[in-house]
């Protein structure tokens, strides 16, 4: 059981995560943060397995991953 | 549930100014866990370049000092000589270490200064509008070689961290990547390493990290990876080409 938490506030929209994720559950939503770019979010938190790619990747420190 | 990633305490909770997918982001993290791994971040001083990163004093949670361009080594030089016992880092780019930076970088690594070098090497001219560096692929676009770089008359990409492998006094010198996540873990290794080195009172440490730069390589993020992975390592090969227990007295 694991849980990835994005900060969407904070994201650029960058991908870096998307194209890590080995479950291929990050996508880019479809509504806009406050800065304009659309966040990456996981629409199915439970099939991650808390591998933490995607956070490390990510270079805007966006994601915190529990387990 | 338990947290097993977040930010470090030595990376300020704050907005960075890079552009989406810039590594620079990665770096600063690595840079930052390393510190607190080492327990170290109430003694650290950092020393900002000049370029995209020169406002990394607004980002790590340490004591940090901004430089002249180029400048960093000296003054992490004379803050270490008159600090000993503070851990003293620089964090340059390419344009900032590998051109107008070259003597002070070159010189400080032979007088085996004990700090450690943080190389940010994008192959750019990033803050400055995309020009290019003395770290710029053959035949690559830039501003300044917009039909790319012709090797016969603006020579080939400066190697730096062979370039210090000729010196006697460094202790520790190693190219990394941060183009996916098991190379953003081994250059985490290294730099811990080189920071290591330091706490152990060894000699100077270096660590080149390959780095992108989607804006001014006109890529999208995902695709600049892919473009340092296809390019950049075969121009610059990874690995540790230097590591030893310290300097003989």
């Amino acid at each position: 059981m694991a849980q990835v938490k994005f900060n969407e506030e904070r994201c650029k929209g960058c991908e870096l995560c998307v194209s890590v994720c080995p479950k291929k559950i990050i996508h880019m939503a479809e509504r806009f943060n406050s800065k304009g770019y659309r966040p990456a979010e996981v629409t199915e938190q439970d099939q991650c397995i808390g591998c933490a790619f995607c956070a490390r990747m990510c270079p805007d420190v966006v994601i915190e991953v529990y387990k | 549930m338990e947290k097993v990633f977040g930010r470090p305490e030595a990376l300020q909770d704050r907005e960075m100014h890079y552009c989406p997918g810039c590594t620079h982001g990665i770096i600063h993290r690595l840079v930052a866990e390393a510190i607190d791994e080492l327990k170290i971040r109430e003694k650290t001083i950092g020393i900002a370049p000049v370029g995209c990163s020169v406002t990394a004093y607004n980002y790590f949670n340490c004591d940090m000092q901004q430089a002249a361009h180029g400048r960093a080594p000296a003054v992490a030089t004379g803050i270490k000589r008159a600090l000993p016992d503070r851990i003293v880092f620089t964090y340059q780019g390419d344009g900032d270490l590998a051109s107008i930076g070259t003597a002070e970088i070159i010189h400080a690594a032979n007088r085996g200064e004990k700090i450690t070098v943080i190389f940010i090497n994008n192959a750019i001219y990033g803050m400055t509008g995309g020009q290019m560096a003395p770290t710029t692929l053959p035949g690559q676009k830039t501003t300044t070689s917009p039909l790319g770089r012709d090797v016969t008359t603006m020579g080939y990409p400066v190697k730096m961290t062979e370039m210090l492998n000729t010196l006697e006094a460094p202790v520790f010198l190693a190219r990394v990547s941060v183009h996916d996540p098991k190379r953003v873990n081994k250059a985490k290794e290294a730099i811990k390493k080189a920071f290591e080195n330091q706490v152990q009172g060894k000699g100077f440490s270096m660590v080149e990290v390959l780095s992108t730069c989607p804006t001014n390589w006109g890529m999208a993020p995902v695709e600049a990876l892919k473009w340092l992975e296809a390019n950049m390592i075969p121009q610059f090969p990874l690995g540790t080409v230097r590591d030893r227990e310290g300097v003989a007295e």
